[in-house]
């Protein structure tokens, strides 16, 4: 019964060529916006986990409070070694490093650019910032702690040939005038930050931009992750001690990576509950739309209503008949939605790859999403075919037999 | 005596159109005997059609009492009137009514359907009742690809689907040239004849009711004269 009613339905869509498809049309762009604002937000936030995980869920950033945005630019409240040392009497903690930051107009031969440059420190606290931000070397060799003059280079620098072409290992460049020599390249990390960024030992980095003291940003690495919440507590306590703040009033952020991503969990969510609410406006314009060609086709094939009923189509039947033809204008728009919504949101990845040099930005793709979507279409038009439905149904087959 | 299969008791039906009642059947009583070839004439506005709406279940009255087989019509909701009338009665009307989205199989097939016949059983069905009626080699013709002494006839092979008690014939060569209407009614007197179907059929032309049996006259929605066409009985 069900499988002849489905057959009606594909029927009557098939033979109203032009009307199924502008109705679908109304569908598919809902969906469509909703598939792929879903699966970009996924992506993103997939993308931001996967960041998360690769600095490790032991570790803590103390930042100057009006730092977090761009660590180092003109920050009016700063942290010091002074700071780094409280840090590091705090108990429970493996390693800690500090590092400072500049800006700064770096020349190779003609070519002239402007860059981030990072103070990277040294032993282990060089190690514990290596591994936080992924970093590998793709060409050379790292920093060394005998090192003066020499320099480090993101991937970008070299691949978007910010300095100019043919730019290699043992190059020499100016950074504030002073000649370094460049030691190696850095495997690509997908933070344009880093990418685009030029690291320097730190001892020459405070020589060169005169910075005895201060530092932009601290890293702690804890000996138990258990303990993580417990000892960014102690660090608040001792640095609210040392610097003479109150609490609730502290001039610098202790961070624990569930907080970051809870933070850039909530923003992602915001922002996707806002697109695609407005999304869910289109779908429900689309549903709209379907409620109105099924009023229409009521009144076009109230005769056939009337046969049904001469022959024994009982109030069910007709209703179904109705809702299930509805209902599958919006399961084939939302197919064509669906469809439409992750090669949206590929393309984006796309784009965004390729030009951004981002890979946060990607598509995520799962089949309750995919399933989801359809179902949900699916739902939509039932939804709004409903009316139209019981209109046809509760038609008497005598009145209904008599039209035209 | 013949058992009687429709019997309606002083039946009314009144249509409210704005503020004027019409009465289309003023207190009408008919009794179709089991097997029988029932004509019923009479002027447009007689209450031909809403009579014999009501002999086929597609209408209740406003008052009075249908009966058919043992259930009390008035007494059934819509879903279960639709159930009987699809299962006891088959309509043969002279629009035709196929439903032009369909095959010539498939009209067959839908008032198997809401009975719940599977669909093996109902192409099979389908398939005889079209060899019945001629028309084997059109299968999968659309109503619009029929002539309309065809259409009739599949119509006529709908309304045997569910191999109904009753076949209610409303003007059924109306549309048809006198040839293919003479077609028509020969089946609907073969059907009567090898299978003993309860036909009631509604025409205005006195040459088609004398194939029946028995011609009721209606005017002004009551009968005004009957006529014994055979004898005996």
């Amino acid at each position: 019964m069900f499988k002849d009613y489905f057959k009606f339905a594909l029927d009557t869509i098939s033979h109203r060529k032009m009307r199924s498809w502008l109705t679908m049309i109304g569908i598919f762009i809902g969906i469509a916006a909703v598939v792929a604002l879903i699966s970009l937000g996924q992506g993103f936030k997939q993308a931001i986990n996967r960041e998360f995980e690769k600095i490790g869920t032991d570790k803590l950033i103390i930042l100057p409070k009006t730092g977090v945005g761009a660590p180092g630019a003109n920050a009016a409240v700063e942290l010091t070694e002074e700071d780094l040392d409280v840090v590091k009497k705090v108990s429970g903690i493996e390693n800690v490093a500090g590092f400072v930051f500049a800006n700064s107009k770096v020349e190779f031969g003609d070519n002239v650019n402007f860059f981030f440059i990072v103070g990277l420190p040294e032993g282990d606290e060089r190690d514990l910032v290596a591994e936080l931000q992924s970093l590998e070397i793709k060409e050379g060799r790292n920093l060394r702690d005998n090192d003066k003059s020499s320099a480090l280079l993101g991937a970008s620098v070299v691949e978007k040939e910010l300095l100019g072409k043919n730019l290699k290992a043992r190059d020499k460049i100016k950074i504030n005038g002073n000649e370094f020599t460049i030691v190696g390249i850095l495997e690509k990390t997908g933070d344009p930050g880093w990418d685009g960024s030029i690291s320097i030992p730190e001892e020459t980095l405070r020589e060169v931009f005169n910075e005895p003291d201060k530092l932009d940003e601290i890293i702690v690495k804890v000996a138990n992750v258990e303990n993580i919440n417990i000892i960014a507590d102690k660090i608040k306590t001792d640095l609210r001690r040392f610097r003479d703040v109150k609490r609730d009033e502290e001039d610098f952020d202790v961070q624990t990576p569930e907080q970051l991503l809870g933070s850039f969990g909530d923003i992602i969510n915001i922002v996707q509950s806002v697109l695609i609410g407005i999304a869910f406006i289109s779908l429900i314009v689309g549903g709209v739309g379907i409620a109105n060609t099924m009023y229409t086709a009521v009144i076009e094939r109230t005769k056939e209503i009337g046969i049904m009923k001469s022959v024994g189509a009982q109030k069910k039947d007709i209703l179904l008949i109705f809702v299930i033809e509805s209902g599958l204008l919006g399961f084939i728009g939302g197919l064509i939605g669906v469809v439409l919504g992750f090669g949206l949101s590929n393309a984006v990845e796309f784009i965004a790859k390729n030009a951004l040099g981002t890979n946060l930005i990607e598509a995520y793709f799962s089949y309750s999403l995919f399933f989801g979507a359809l179902l949900f279409s699916f739902f939509i038009g039932a939804l709004f075919g409903v009316m139209p439905a019981r209109q046809a149904a509760s038609l008497q087959p005598v009145d209904a037999l008599r039209a035209k | 005596m013949r058992k009687s299969i429709i019997k309606l008791e002083n039946v009314w039906k009144i249509y409210r159109m704005g503020n004027v009642e019409v009465n289309a059947l003023q207190g009408l009583t008919l009794d179709v005997k089991e097997g029988e070839f029932l004509a019923i004439m009479g002027p447009s506005g007689s209450g031909k059609s809403t009579a014999v709406n009501m002999i086929g279940c597609l209408d209740v009255p406003t008052k009075g009492k249908i009966r058919l087989d043992s259930y009390d019509i008035s007494k059934l909701d819509e879903s279960e009137l639709a159930q009987i009338r699809g299962k006891k009665i088959g309509f043969i009307f002279q629009q035709f009514n196929l439903i032009p989205t369909l095959t010539a199989l498939e009209n067959i097939m839908l008032p198997m359907i809401f009975q719940g016949v599977s669909e093996r059983e109902r192409i099979n069905r389908a398939a005889k009742l079209l060899e019945l009626v001629g028309l084997g080699d059109r299968i999968s013709h659309k109503p619009t690809e029929l002539s309309g002494g065809q259409q009739q006839r599949v119509a006529i092979a709908r309304a045997l689907a569910n191999n109904p008690e009753v076949v209610i014939a409303d003007e059924p060569t109306g549309n048809l040239d006198s040839k293919t209407g003479a077609n028509v009614l020969s089946f609907l007197q073969k059907l009567h004849d090898t299978e003993n179907k309860t036909i009631v059929m509604v025409t205005h032309d006195a040459n088609l009711a004398k194939v029946a049996e028995r011609t009721e006259f209606l005017k002004d929605g009551r009968i005004v004269k009957s006529l014994n066409n055979k004898i005996g009985d």
